[in-house]
């Protein structure tokens, strides 16, 4: 039964992910409350997990020529510096406090994206009335 | 050569930020990066597909780093990662098909609810 559960979580997050709705988090929280992984664990598994996915969207992605690389350069200087410190810092945070950060990043990614949801809807709303006016 | 206006060195900023914040999320949280780098990348002119695109271009190096960080430190397992990669394309083939045919934002907002409960129940 293990397998069937793996497959489902992971096409799912794969779904999700590809869907830019942050799959990610979707993994880590399956594998946290429910798979009670510790926090830093599960984190890293979603790293790994992350890498052939993005690889694969990316090949799509950069034959359509929709990746805008001149922005990508600064972001990922900067991202660079930051990830290596912070993911240090991860390592050396205790798992009750690290799975509370988590919690509260993914409390705030949800309220963000039922903000922007709703912002999308009027616009998409909106070129409907124009497409129907015209 | 001509000089850069203010303005050029303002976007350029925003972009440096940007890329320390999802360098940030992607460090301690191990996930999240393109969360913040979709709508930033929108902020700074992309349209929502190049955004969607670029963040992964963003993303994709940072996780291979942090992932190195993680594996270095004994915090993963190559094994415990590699069962759910199978389903994971699975799944991103679908979404992929999914996302030309459906508008999603019904979606967005079941996920965004889900994500709230979730984050509740594990401060709890």
């Amino acid at each position: 039964m293990e397998w069937f559960t793996i497959a489902a979580v992971s096409v799912c997050t794969g779904i999700f992910a590809s869907l830019g709705l942050g799959g990610g988090l979707l993994l880590i929280v399956w594998l946290t409350v429910f798979a009670h992984m510790p926090q830093l664990q599960a984190q890293g598994i979603n790293l790994v997990f992350f890498i052939p996915i993005a690889a694969l969207s990316l090949i799509f992605h950069s034959k359509n020529k929709l990746v805008q690389w001149k922005k990508m350069i600064p972001m990922m200087l900067s991202g660079v510096a930051a990830v290596v410190v912070l993911s240090i810092a991860a390592n050396a945070i205790d798992n009750t406090r690290l799975k509370k950060i988590f919690a509260v990043f993914v409390i705030a990614c949800g309220i963000f994206q039922l903000f922007t949801a709703k912002d999308r809807a009027e616009g998409e709303g909106k070129q409907l009335e124009g497409r129907s006016k015209s | 050569m001509a000089d850069k206006s203010i303005g050029e060195y303002l976007k350029e900023g925003y972009l440096y930020a940007a890329g320390a914040a999802v360098g940030a999320a992607n460090g301690l949280l191990g996930s999240g990066g393109g969360m913040i780098a979709v709508p930033m990348l929108e902020k700074s002119g992309c349209d929502p597909k190049s955004a969607h695109a670029t963040s992964i271009a963003v993303t994709l190096p940072l996780s291979v780093i942090s992932g190195l960080v993680y594996l270095s430190k004994g915090a993963v397992e190559l094994g415990g990662a590699v069962k759910y990669i199978p389903g994971g394309l699975a799944g991103a083939v679908i979404g992929a098909k999914l996302l030309k045919k459906l508008s999603n934002v019904a979606v967005k907002r079941l996920f965004a609810a889900a994500m709230i409960a979730f984050g509740i129940r594990m401060l709890m």
